[in-house]
């Protein structure tokens, strides 16, 4: 049957198709929904776990006991999920294992632009690119074969617009893979002098991999009718097929290692080739060491951000789009802002208050924080780092210069506890704040350890932050309620002066999250009674404009109150039904 | 039948573009098109503009509706159908709902919202603008805005009627299905008068 799929469900139904039995993942945009689709066929366990790390190593540990294994993450996930990554390439799987790690180029919801392609090269794993939901079922599939053929973990490597985009796929049937776990010292435990031996075999691997890449399928020669020539892959290959429908086209569908008789031979037919990526000029620097001279990439290709079928086109023919219509008043831009009711604009606005304090971010929806109108927030680095890098401003700081870490709950279980361990150890002085909005927010609510609830969304043990944070040996550990605007401005200014690592955790549901979300009426202005004063927009609700007097939107406002608690004069209250 | 179909769905994060698009792909699929859609998720989807695209044709190789290439820009805020325009392809129409939501820097004062309706009859853009909110008001239910757009645009494509509505039935949970159906003939029964234009 033929149906819209998006790139992600896509690659979970391969997966499902493939007979996986295992699949695990932290949410990343743009990978979560892979996760997400799995955790809707019976036949699969999964889980989020706290983190990427974690996640490949219940994906690893299954797939070595002898069943077929997904890990799925973001790129950044890649990074922490490094370590067992590269040494499980020495080890090999036993059943196939694959992970699944979403580039986002143009940076649509993330820290960094790194090209994972790097990543698995440097871990000697071998790199499949989809470019649209049929390849993302089928490559999914072909990665477990592939992943057991050479007893190596497969990189499946898409990106935001491969990930986000729906076309069309048919599915195929479940089929049940299973292998035997046998104990094997020599491969499993990475000592010395086992590693040593299996270094060689990774070796040896790749060489056979390079081989498999002349002929496999993946790997095609698009004949065209012009004389224009490209090597390209992922989502670059569909804009190429946009731009020059009649091109020659090397498409490939594994990246790395790359198949050197087919790239030389294909190269030699034309008297230039165009290689066609985004990010890196990985496919380029790769088929140079080929001793291929008559490629050309990135002299006219960016290296950062998307590509386009024009930008392909007019980066070729160095010409200029033309653009019928165009508006020459600047508009005002519109950033993502905090949701109407949000929790953490209650601790943003209290934060704003505070003098003398250098605030360090965290990633999640409160790096909102960072903008307008709070400008509450000095850094945001990668998951975790808050709380490290706040130790480390408050050992070298004057003493009258407070530092402050801001922390959401998901990002503080995934790398947060041991940068907290670290600063109570290390006699730190800083005050760290968990927003705790009870799930993922960013990516779409997903559930966490603190949450009680797991994947299926079963509830489950709850891991207690407050007695965590105090058994870790904080001086201080205590909730407040974000939405207690004025009393949280005194309370952190109050435990600011007490010396030591204090923790405050501002718990109160996303608003938007259907669990905890209950329907009040929203509130309005009551003309006769506000005296125009603008306090109440100092908030920064989107629910909130401004005619001759502020004005709020019943259709946005979330009900939380923060402006009615706000105005002095009372002009603001609840709707009455 | 028309050969190809090249469509921006803007607004505001949380406005409901993903599930238009959803609909909108699948009568297209149904109605024999290759289709794809590209949808955007996470940070962006915060209260941000965003746009979603929506490309049918015989073969479609690009999930991206390109700068000058768009037939359509469905907006369903009064600003994000000026902030796309570029996309818009010449004699390419804009369906926009009046609704506003001032952008923080509007409401801050920082910057005005600008007069929508006049820059689109200066430039000289085909537009259709969609009077929501007395619909809305007459459905009682501020979250059916896309359905009521999508009950004007379908009449635009050739499509059956029914081919709309199974697709609306199979995208929207049972208990909403009813006020969408409606919303959707609602849709519909405005009227096709093209904006004047003062080029």
């Amino acid at each position: 049957m033929k149906r819209l799929m998006l790139g992600n469900h896509a690659i979970a139904r391969g997966c499902f198709d493939a007979g996986v039995r295992v699949a695990t993942a932290y949410p990343g945009t743009p990978s979560t929904e892979i996760t997400e689709y799995i955790s809707q066929y019976d036949e699969i366990y999964s889980e989020w776990a706290p983190n990427e790390k974690v996640a490949l190593e219940v994906a690893l540990g299954a797939a070595i006991f002898g069943k077929r294994a997904l890990c799925s993450m973001k790129h950044v996930g890649l990074n922490v999920a490094s370590d067992p990554l590269f040494t499980a390439s020495y080890t090999g799987i036993n059943a196939g294992l694959v992970v699944a790690v979403a580039d986002d180029p143009g940076m649509h919801s993330s820290q960094n632009e790194q090209d994972t392609r790097n990543i698995a090269k440097a871990a000697k794993i071998p790199v499949l690119e989809p470019s649209d939901s049929q390849e993302c079922l089928d490559f999914a599939r072909r990665g477990f074969e592939i992943s057991e053929m050479f007893d190596t973990p497969v990189v499946l490597r898409s990106t935001t617009r491969v990930s986000h985009s729906q076309s069309i796929v048919e599915i195929d049937e479940r089929k049940e893979v299973d292998f035997e776990y046998k104990k094997d010292v020599e491969k499993y435990v990475m000592m010395p002098a086992m590693a040593r031996k299996r270094h060689e075999i990774v070796e040896e691997r790749e060489k056979r991999l390079r081989e498999f890449a002349e002929t496999v399928e993946l790997n095609r020669i698009e004949e065209g009718t012009s004389n224009m020539a490209f090597i390209t892959s992922g989502i670059s290959y569909q804009y190429v097929k946009e731009a020059y429908p009649d091109a020659c086209i090397l498409k490939l569908g594994m990246v790395y290692p790359l198949p050197e008789k087919l790239v030389r031979g294909f190269c030699g037919r034309f008297e230039k080739v165009y290689v066609v990526e985004e990010l890196d000029p990985f496919l380029e620097e790769n088929i140079k060491v080929m001793g291929v001279n008559n490629i050309i990439g990135k002299e006219i290709f960016k290296r950062t951000g998307e590509y386009s079928p024009s930008f392909i086109k007019t980066s070729i023919e160095n010409c200029k789009l033309e653009i019928p219509y165009r508006i020459d008043e600047e508009l005002p831009a519109r950033p993502p802002v905090l949701c109407p009711g949000c929790p953490h604009r209650g601790v943003f606005y209290s934060l704003r208050r505070i003098k003398n304090a250098v605030i360090t971010g965290d990633i999640g929806c409160y790096t909102l924080g960072a903008l307008p109108p709070f400008n509450a927030m000095d850094t945001c680095i990668c998951m975790g780092a808050s709380i490290g890098m706040a130790h480390g401003i408050s050992k070298v700081s004057d003493p009258e210069m407070r530092t402050i870490a801001v922390i959401g709950d998901s990002t503080f279980i995934h790398s947060g506890i041991t940068g907290l361990i670290d600063a109570v150890y290390n006699k730190s002085n800083i005050l760290i704040l968990i927003l705790d909005n009870i799930t993922t927010g960013m990516t779409g609510h997903q559930d966490h350890p603190a949450t009680g609830y797991n994947i299926k969304g079963e509830e489950t043990r709850q891991l207690d932050i407050a007695k965590l944070c105090r058994s870790i040996g904080c001086d201080v550990v205590e909730e407040i309620d974000p939405y207690r605007i004025n009393e949280n401005i005194k309370r952190i200014n109050d435990l600011l002066e007490i010396p030591g690592v204090k923790v405050v955790i501002a718990k109160a549901p996303c608003k938007l999250h259907r669990r905890y979300n209950t329907t009040l009426p929203g509130r309005y202005v009551d003309p006769d009674r506000c005296k125009n004063c603008k306090v109440c927009l100092t908030l920064g609700c989107p629910a909130m404009s401004y005619r001759e007097i502020p004005d709020i939107d019943p259709n946005l406002c979330a009900s939380c109150g923060m402006c009615e608690s706000l105005c002095k004069f009372g002009a603001i209250s609840m709707i009455k039904e | 039948m028309k050969e190809s179909f090249d469509i921006l769905i803007v607004g505001v994060g949380g406005q409901g573009n993903i599930l238009f698009s959803k609909i909108l792909g699948e009568a297209f699929l149904n109605e024999g098109y290759d289709v794809k859609v590209s949808e955007v998720h996470g940070m962006a989807q915060r209260g941000g503009s965003v746009v979603t695209f929506v490309r049918a044709g015989e073969k479609v190789y690009s999930p991206l509706v390109d700068k000058a290439q768009a037939d359509y820009i469905i907006a369903f805020e009064k600003l994000e159908a000026l902030r796309w325009l570029e996309y818009l392809k010449k004699d390419g129409i804009v369906i926009y709902s009046d609704y506003e939501i001032p952008p923080m820097s509007v409401i801050s004062g920082k910057s005005r919202y600008p007069d929508v309706d006049s820059i689109l009859k200066d430039i000289g853009v085909r537009h259709y603008k969609i009077e929501i909110s007395s619909l809305l008001m007459e459905l009682k239910n501020p979250r059916v805005q896309n359905t009521i757009m999508l009950g004007f645009f379908s009449k635009l494509t050739g499509i059956e009627k029914q081919v709309w509505e199974r697709a609306i039935e199979n995208n929207i949970r049972a208990k909403l299905l009813d006020i969408n159906l409606r919303a959707f003939e609602m849709g519909r029964d405005i009227e096709l008068k093209e904006e004047e234009l003062k080029v």
